[in-house]
């Protein structure tokens, strides 16, 4: 699903690499924790796979595809398989919870009967059934959120990446959010999650990837946060 | 892709920054407008020079006798009949003669009363005053330098003059003004272009939430693209369409109303309403095609996938 080879990535004018020299491999179905204090390379790790950078050295490979080697044009075709969550939402304010599902859809041409059927269903998934015609200026945190893993997850994305999906939630918010995302990974959609929420991955024990200063220093199978925390 | 969803984000669009939408507007309706002015322009001299050269004549004034006195061309005396029969005969042999005219003294009397009859100058004149002369019409008006080497300087000949100098002037005059429209359509052009670039660019940017998510879920570039485009062309056309107007209402007022131009000024062969038309496809297609390409290279820049 993810492959990292030997992966750097030295942004141009600074001297010190955001990642160094990564390795690692995410298969299909699986959920992943990654953590690491701010400026140890999470953003740059995710940046890469969504392909909004590419890598200096070394080779990514999403979903089967050398990510170097993909041209700008087909980029669109990969992200169309991935979903996104971010820590800010990232709603439209103007457009209503359904509208807001709706354009992933409608961007990538989707016909009016499909977009008619998925929505409310996808809604319906995420526990927001029957708000449809709300704006997100109008729903709780939690619940903008859960807009947002509904516009993520409604083209059916094999890999959802999420970045500190709760980082502006209340923990009890955040449990519900974590209960909804593992719902999903268990469709069988790949989870990829950057969090500094310590108790979420205590709870979870899932596999814990830690990055430091830009290395790979902990890859652990149903792990916790950290030591030294 | 879906025509609604792009026609309401154009309009959405078009409206946010309604003043700058305004501005690309209008110059793009005033640089067009003077592209279409000058096309015309250059319309009506090429019209007017195809209807005046016709009429024009290189003249070969002959030496009579009060000339014989004053002017340097003439210090050997009055031209001779001699000296006429020649010049005739020289011009009739001459390949870039059309046909040839003699008009003698009491004509050239009579001419100067019908155009001057009342200014005191006139009065004063007698026929013996006036000079004969060799009216010529050219095959090729561009030919005069061939009469006046060939006749100026001979004896009996007073000066070759030719009319189609005065109308260079005028047309020279006109091209002039023509090249000032083009180089201030020049200008505008320019300053449209960078309009739209900017406004482009403040769209581009106030709508980045937008552009954001639509690339995170899949969004091809072109779909990304395209409202952006659609909508620097769609002010253009509105521009365009403006211009054509303009135009349109310039070609009424100041040649058939208003001015009335046709009717005061009936010795010029004015343009018609078909050089208008069909101008009009092309200053359209130009405020379509121009701010979309403008617009096109603006995101390039400013709109990355």
């Amino acid at each position: 699903m993810i492959r990292f080879d030997n992966v750097s990535k030295v942004y141009p004018k600074q001297s010190h690499p955001a990642l160094r020299d990564v390795s690692l491999e995410v298969e299909k179905g699986e959920f992943v924790f990654l953590v690491g204090s701010s400026g140890s390379g999470k953003s740059t790790f995710l940046r890469l796979i969504l392909r909004e950078e590419r890598c200096s050295h070394g080779q990514v490979h999403v979903l089967g595809k050398d990510l170097a080697r993909l041209s700008n044009w087909k980029v669109p075709q990969m992200r169309r398989q991935l979903g996104t969550v971010f820590q800010d939402f990232r709603l439209l304010p103007n457009k209503t919870v359904g509208e807001n599902v709706a354009f992933a859809q409608e961007v990538i041409g989707k016909s009016r009967g499909e977009i008619r059927k998925s929505v409310p269903q996808v809604l319906d998934l995420v526990g927001l059934g029957g708000k449809e015609d709300r704006r997100p200026g109008e729903l709780s945190g939690g619940e903008q959120q859960r807009v947002a893993i509904a516009r993520a997850f409604v083209n059916r994305p094999k890999l959802l990446i999420a970045d500190e999906p709760t980082g502006n939630l209340d923990p009890q918010t955040s449990v519900g959010i974590m209960k909804l995302l593992d719902r999903i990974n268990r469709t069988g959609t790949t989870v990829v999650m950057a969090t500094h929420d310590q108790n979420i991955v205590d709870q979870m024990r899932k596999r814990v990837i830690e990055l430091e200063k830009g290395r790979l220093v902990r890859d652990q199978a149903r792990g916790v946060y950290g030591y030294q925390h | 892709m879906r025509a609604q969803f792009v026609v309401s984000e154009i309009g959405v669009g078009l409206r946010r920054n309604l003043t700058m939408t305004f501005a690309v507007i209008v110059s793009v309706a005033l640089s067009l407008a003077l592209f279409g002015g000058s096309l015309l322009m250059s319309d009506q001299v090429n019209n007017m020079k195809g209807y005046w050269y016709d009429k024009v004549n290189v003249s070969v004034f002959l030496c009579n006798k009060s000339d014989a006195e004053s002017d340097p061309n003439c210090a050997k005396g009055a031209v001779t009949e001699d000296q006429k029969k020649q010049i005739m005969s020289d011009l009739d042999e001459m390949a870039v003669v059309e046909k040839v005219t003699y008009e003698s003294q009491d004509e050239a009397y009579k001419h100067y009363k019908e155009q001057f009859g009342d200014s005191p100058l006139a009065s004063s004149l007698t026929p013996d005053q006036m000079q004969e002369s060799y009216r010529i019409k050219l095959k090729d008006p561009e030919k005069y330098q061939v009469i006046a080497t060939a006749f100026d300087g001979r004896e009996g000949v007073q000066s070759v003059q030719d009319q189609k100098g005065i109308l260079d002037n005028l047309f020279g005059l006109l091209n002039g003004m023509n090249w000032a429209a083009r180089a201030v359509m020049a200008l505008m052009l320019v300053v449209a272009l960078m309009l739209i670039v900017n406004t482009v660019r403040v769209s581009a940017f106030s709508r980045r939430r937008e552009t954001g998510i639509m690339r995170l879920v899949g969004a091809s570039g072109f779909y990304i693209q395209a409202p952006f485009i659609m909508e620097a062309a769609v002010a253009g056309l509105i521009g365009g369409g403006v211009a054509c107007g303009f135009l349109v209402i310039a070609r009424y007022f100041i040649i058939d109303h208003g001015l009335a131009l046709s009717e005061k000024l009936n010795l010029i062969n004015f343009i018609g309403w078909d050089a208008v038309l069909t101008k009009l496809p092309l200053i359209l297609a130009t405020s379509l095609l121009m701010p979309a390409l403008a617009a096109f290279f603006a995101l390039r820049k400013y709109l990355k996938v």
